[in-house]
């Protein structure tokens, strides 16, 4: 966005780190508009509380205070409004932050989609020996960690929006994640990079970062992890999960040396149990992520142009 | 039998490998005609695990890359009108037309949607009855029982406001097309396998014969893939040309007579036009008798300009088998899935779309490099 070029911005994060007084603060921003309002596992409460929360947890931040800015489409019903409410509450509480401002407004019928929510949070870097936290971090031959099973949440949203059924119903993921970052923190696990796996999914977050640093990362597909009621889905719907959101995953770049450590520390953290490594940074520089396939082949994971539209047969 | 994880597994799929490697004595060109099967093989990187003497080649399997920009364009014409809800499946909203896709008539405020059936846009039509909704009925034989069930429900029924866009292509035609063609590379072929679930194999039977090829009704997992190669290879090497059935789960030789039956009441053979191979005779799908009523084209007539295609692009060599995408000087510079010049690289499952999301950017397998400035 050259029209508002500076330092912060330039660090293409989840979020920003800033300078104030001595400390490193964290802040970022990020709007909901997610339809349905109310999906399997969560609703667009949920949703506003845990993924600003999490954008500050991917800088290695302390999540503290978030604010809140509500538009409301007229004629929205106060239950929906009520159990929206109720979830944010809940998941402030349940993350340790603090809703400390906010504003509402409302907008005539047919000028909303029932309720946008714009979520900015604060947190702070404890620690002053940490390195920043970012793609910038990223070096060859750094492991590739993914924090459990992906596809959860698109496919909650999309099993409503086409009327499929499950016999296990499959939940939104949507979570805070920052027990997991702490976890490592505490450990003195050497963190390059954390990134939140949301939109676009796996293939998106990876791409960005490849292409960021000028690094190649390389995938195994037998380890990638996803949900077998998950895969059968994302086959129904012609859709690839690693181009399936998340909202209670993350993917962590660390030393190769460091790899099992972090992972058991990660499967000892609730929102982090299926913690799994999944590739890793090439010596060789490029922009590209290359996945060998289950059966020994290989192939480039590029970057979506667009949705993801399902294929036709 | 857990079909995701055991036709995707590693040992078998060395074994096969393995088993195709001690077969082959001399170089093969083998042709698919399915972009189902066009999409798992670039997907599983299935070519690396292949002896260098298979060559394999992408036939014009993708129906979307294969209507002609003519109807696309019709399909924007109506979509954009004001009483009318469009209905797609999802990958024909980005094939571009003259001007505009449907993707653009949709961010336009045109009623576009994507739905996963027929049956679906004919329930749209009965929840919205002051409006005309249209579905874009295209595909190979495999979606037809369903396109031609739901011109069968609404003639039931007596719903007025549906119609069907027909953009039916057949595989056989398309198949004697390529093999009756000077040019022609391929020396056996894999059958589609979900065309085959409806159709049976029996029309292949005199092709094998009269241009002794083997042919080979193939599935959609890499397994399926591999074990078709393997049948192919082995019929090759030993001056076989018959038809086979690797499908055999899902296929019958005389494939599924109801919903060949319903095809033949709602619809009959017509000429039909193939984007990048020109105008191949009895090679589509168009409604007949009393469903004519349904046919969007005499519902919604429409003067287009003939559109005219890109002079670099070589979809007819691409789509014969001839080249390979990469050997094109356009690929991957001019044209690109977000600009595509002509039909192979509009579909996911197009050939050169595969070949450019998934990497085949050399002849060799998959090195990384630096991806193209300008898609990003």
């Amino acid at each position: 966005m050259p029209a508002f070029a500076n330092d912060a911005l330039e660090q293409r994060h989840d979020g920003a780190v800033v300078p104030v007084n001595g400390a490193r603060l964290a802040f970022t921003t990020d709007s909901f508009v997610v339809r349905p309002l109310i999906f399997p596992g969560g609703n667009i409460g949920d949703l506003a509380v845990n993924g600003t929360v999490n954008d500050l947890a991917m800088c290695g931040a302390r999540p503290l205070y978030l604010s809140a800015g509500f538009i409301l489409e007229e004629g929205l019903e106060m239950q929906t409004l009520r159990t929206v409410v109720t979830s944010m509450q809940k998941a402030a509480a349940s993350a340790g932050v603090k809703l400390v401002t906010g504003d509402t407004k409302v907008v005539d019928k047919g000028k909303g989609d029932g309720v946008f929510i714009n979520t900015s949070g604060i947190g702070v870097i404890e620690s002053t020996e940490i390195k920043t936290i970012g793609p910038a971090s990223v070096q060859p031959l750094d492991a590739v960690i993914v924090s459990g099973d992906l596809g959860r949440h698109g496919i909650a949203i999309l099993s409503v929006r086409e009327g499929l059924e499950f016999e296990s119903p499959i939940l939104s993921d949507c979570a805070n994640v920052w027990p997991a970052v702490e976890a490592l923190l505490n450990a003195g696990i050497e963190i390059h990079c954390l990134r939140d796996l949301t939109r676009g999914g796996l293939a998106t977050t990876l791409n960005e970062i490849a292409s960021d640093r000028n690094v190649c990362i390389q995938l195994e597909e037998a380890l990638i992890p996803v949900d077998e009621v998950v895969q059968g889905a994302c086959e129904i719907l012609g859709l690839d999960p690693l181009y399936v959101a998340n909202e209670g995953r993350f993917a962590v770049f660390v030393p190769a040396a460091q790899v099992e450590a972090a992972i058991s520390i990660l499967k000892k953290v609730d929102v982090s149990q299926g913690a799994v490594r999944v590739g890793r940074v090439e010596e060789t520089p490029g922009r590209t992520v290359v996945l060998q396939s289950r059966i020994g082949g290989n192939r480039v994971v590029d970057m979506l142009s667009g949705e993801q539209l399902p294929r036709i047969c | 039998m857990k079909f995701l994880s055991e036709y995707r597994d590693q040992k078998a799929a060395d074994q096969f490998a393995a088993a195709i490697r001690k077969k082959v004595t001399r170089p093969w060109t083998i042709m698919e005609i399915c972009g189902g099967q066009t999409h798992t093989i670039v997907k599983s990187g299935l070519e690396d695990l292949l002896p260098k003497e298979i060559t394999l080649v992408h036939g014009p399997g993708c129906p979307v890359c294969v209507t002609p920009i003519e109807l696309i364009d019709k399909a924007v014409a109506i979509a954009k009108r004001p009483d009318t809800i469009f209905c797609s499946f999802g990958d024909m909203l980005r094939v571009p037309g003259s001007s505009k896709s449907l993707f653009d008539v949709k961010a336009e405020g045109g009623d576009v949607r994507i739905v996963y059936s027929p049956l679906d846009a004919l329930k749209l039509a009965r929840a919205n009855p002051t409006r005309q909704v249209i579905f874009f009925a295209v595909g190979f034989e495999t979606t037809a029982p369903a396109n031609a069930m739901a011109a069968w429900q609404a003639d039931h029924d007596g719903i007025d406001n549906f119609s069907l866009l027909v953009s039916h292509v057949l595989v056989p035609p398309a198949m004697e097309a390529l093999l009756s063609s000077e040019n022609c590379v391929v020396q056996g072929f894999l059958a589609a396998g979900h065309v085959c679930t409806v159709m049976g194999f029996e029309e292949y039977l005199p092709i094998a014969a009269k241009y002794e090829v083997p042919i080979v009704v193939t599935g959609f997992e890499p397994l399926d893939l591999l074990e078709g190669i393997y049948m192919t290879v082995s019929q090759l090497e030993e001056g076989r040309h018959e038809v086979e059935n690797q499908y055999a789960r899902a296929v019958r030789r005389e494939g599924n007579r109801p919903a060949q039956k319903t095809i033949s009441e709602v619809f009959e053979i017509s000429p039909r036009q193939w984007r990048g191979l020109g105008e191949i005779p009895a090679s589509g799908f168009q409604l007949r008798g009393r469903f004519q009523k349904y046919d969007a084209n005499r519902r919604f007539p429409f003067e287009g300009e003939p559109a005219r295609e890109s002079p670099e692009c070589i979809s007819g060599l691409i789509l014969q088998g001839i080249k390979k995408p990469h050997e094109c000087p356009a690929f991957a510079v001019k044209c690109t899935p977000e600009n595509p010049l002509g039909a192979p690289m509009v579909s996911s499952e197009g050939a050169c779309a595969a070949y450019y999301h998934y990497g085949r950017r050399q002849k060799t397998s998959v090195q990384p490099e630096l991806s193209s400035p300008a898609s990003r």
